[in-house]
């Protein structure tokens, strides 16, 4: 039976369009916690925010690299321009390892080793067993997939390893329309990125002022922030090898601190709960989706 | 261009098929398909006579097996594809790629359709879809412009049909878990988004209030009519304003762009509408027919008689004008 111990901490891509010094640092930080065992970075919301960062990926992946990381370059998750096909083409014979996010990266990774981002649908151990098939090492689920489902699908490839969204806003949707642009009065071909604005998203709330959404440019994410800490040890069970932290606008080497405290036993969920409050407490906390209820529901250990 | 309609019930079947429609989708009763609402969809007796009905009269019938295998059960889903094959199914349509990796292999010979759940948006994602699992046309995400779906045309080898008429997904389609981060179901898994079963209205003095999963989607004065609360197209507070922040509650309506579609290469044009009575798919097949066939100055009045349909509710091309974005 694998002990939480085993579970490996993931820092995934940051989704919020931060400046490219930002970024870059932001790396540069995590290159040194000594709980973040691989990180998968890349633009995977918007193919126009790319230039921000793109200049300093290769600096950012070898120091990521030398601190002994396991790095993966994430494809963007919806692809509709020829560029952004031609990027997701190139991701896949440059980089070392990709993680694919459209099924056009699929394609292109076809035969070649690659990790399968959130924003492929695996939904059964059927679709796993093609993917692992194809060359899939490790596939990171989608959010709304309850416990039952994910036992099930790594029963159906247990070969490969699993990757779920222990922390951070889900990723929800994907539009052509950018509502953040709309939002602040622009139109996405002329968006001015506005969306930089908001280094934590730009908070929906109902007309009567429940906290509801949270718009990301062209993606539509969660406001609940997913926290799994009191799930570690059922993640284990279930056979999920990577805890995935989703960057959010605050102290991410913290938050793997935290992680990876829980995990090993040093403190309790609930220890390391409240201690995560004093880290993020800018979002409401769910974990209803992997208990098969509506993803925003939070069930107390 | 054909014209494919969409058909709830055995009776809305046979409206569309004597309205004139190409061919006819529909799906079993249960959560193999994306229209999973109460009192909708077919038996595996009543697909076998509707395919007989179509045969009779030249109308092919497409049956949409268009969720994802939810897991553990995937044999739900195979037995679903094994019966439309036996009905004599013309296409099914499919999102799930274990699934299309099924069909493509154990009843080889089948006409695979991709569904718009699917999410192939481009020419590499599309031809994946070909190459694997023998996919002969594909629907096309809500995503794209009228100039890009042409450009895609010309590079993939598989058909291309795109949606004209009827409700409008404002996410790209089988990537969107909003209703289920809301109310527990999903169109991926459950076939179903916003469901009634989550829906509820109360008054607040003068106001309608219209709720899903216990969160506010709109209030509505009393001047204005009460919508649905489907949860892209309600009124939120957003960077310090109130509105439709994602999309106003409208519906699609492309038929400025059919001689563009045509010229594009666009096979078939599909009607949305599972859910809508037999009245309205019959109005709505037999005007975009008159409209198809119509000489280019003639249209005019034809869609006239279709946008009445949508009447009291406003139409939009969505994603098909770069403007939408």
């Amino acid at each position: 039976m694998p002990e939480p111990s085993a579970l490996k901490i993931t820092i995934g891509p940051v989704p919020y369009l931060w400046s490219g010094e930002k970024w870059r640092d932001f790396y540069y930080r995590i290159a040194e916690s000594g709980h973040v065992d691989a990180v998968t970075l890349g633009e995977v919301v918007c193919s126009k925010r790319d230039h921000f960062t793109r200049p300093f990926l290769p600096q950012v992946v070898e120091r990521l690299t030398q601190a002994g990381k396991a790095v993966a370059v994430a494809s963007l998750s919806l692809v509709t321009l020829e560029r952004e096909a031609v990027q997701t083409r190139r991701l896949a014979t440059e980089a070392g390892l990709a993680e694919a996010n459209d099924l056009s990266a699929l394609r292109a990774l076809a035969g070649k080793p690659h990790l399968v981002g959130p924003f492929v649908n695996v939904y059964n151990g059927a679709t796993a067993r093609l993917l692992a098939k194809r060359g899939a090492t490790r596939i990171c689920f989608g959010p709304e997939l309850s416990a039952t489902s994910i036992a099930s699908i790594i029963a159906g490839a247990p070969e490969i390893e699993y990757e779920i969204i222990a922390f951070g806003r889900l990723p929800l949707a994907i539009s052509a329309r950018c509502a953040h642009a709309r939002a602040k009065g622009h139109t996405k071909d002329n968006c001015q990125f506005v969306c930089g604005e908001d280094p934590d998203g730009l908070d929906v709330d109902t007309l009567d002022g429940q906290p509801f959404l949270t718009v990301n440019g062209v993606q539509t994410m969660s406001r609940h922030c997913q926290v799994l800490l009191n799930d570690l040890s059922a993640l284990a069970r279930l056979g999920v090898t990577h805890l995935r932290l989703s960057p959010q606008h605050c102290d991410m080497v913290a938050v793997a601190e935290i992680y990876a405290a829980v995990r090993d036993g040093h403190v309790t969920p609930e220890e390391g709960i409240a201690m995560l409050n004093t880290v993020y407490p800018d979002a409401p906390y769910s974990n209803g989706f992997l208990h098969g209820l509506a993803g925003m529901e939070w069930i107390a250990a | 261009m054909e014209l494919i309609c969409p058909a709830g019930t055995p009776a809305a079947y046979r409206e569309a098929v004597e309205a004139g429609a190409d061919a006819v989708y529909c799906g079993f009763r249960d959560e193999t398909n994306a229209r999973n609402f109460p009192g909708l969809n077919f038996t595996r007796d009543e697909l076998r006579q509707a395919v007989a009905y179509g045969h009779a009269r030249g109308v092919q019938t497409y049956v949409a097996l268009n969720t994802f295998m939810r897991a553990g059960h995937e044999d739900t889903w195979y037995r679903a594809a094994d019966d439309a094959v036996a009905a004599g199914a013309d296409a099914v349509i499919l999102a799930d790629m274990a699934l299309m990796d099924y069909v493509s292999s154990v009843h080889s010979n089948q006409r695979l359709h991709v569904s718009v759940q699917a999410s192939a948006s481009n020419v590499d994602a599309i031809s994946l879809l070909v190459e694997s699992f023998g996919a002969k046309r594909l629907v096309l995400p809500r995503v794209l412009t009228v100039p890009e779906i042409a450009n895609l045309a010309r590079q993939v080898d598989c058909e291309l049909e795109v949606f004209a008429f009827g409700g409008l997904c404002v996410m790209a389609e089988g990537r969107c878990s909003l209703s289920s981060y809301v109310t527990g179901q999903s169109p991926n898994v459950q076939g179903v988004c916003s469901p009634a079963s989550h829906v509820h209205y109360r008054d607040d003095g003068p106001e309608m209030v219209s709720e899903l999963g216990g969160f506010t989607i709109n209030r509505f004065g009393s001047d204005e009519p009460a919508g649905y609360p489907t949860l892209c197209k309600g009124r939120f507070h957003i960077a310090a304003d109130d509105g439709y922040a994602f999309e106003d509650p409208v519906s699609l309506d492309v038929m400025e762009h059919l001689d563009a579609l045509r010229s594009a290469g666009v096979t078939a044009l599909k009607i949305e509408g599972r859910q809508r009575g037999k009245a309205y798919v019959a109005q709505v097949v037999s005007s975009l027919r008159a409209a198809l066939e119509a000489p280019r100055e003639a249209r005019a009045e034809k869609l006239a008689q279709l946008r009445r349909l949508s009447e009291g509710q406003r139409t939009t091309a969505g994603a098909y004008e770069k403007k939408w974005r």
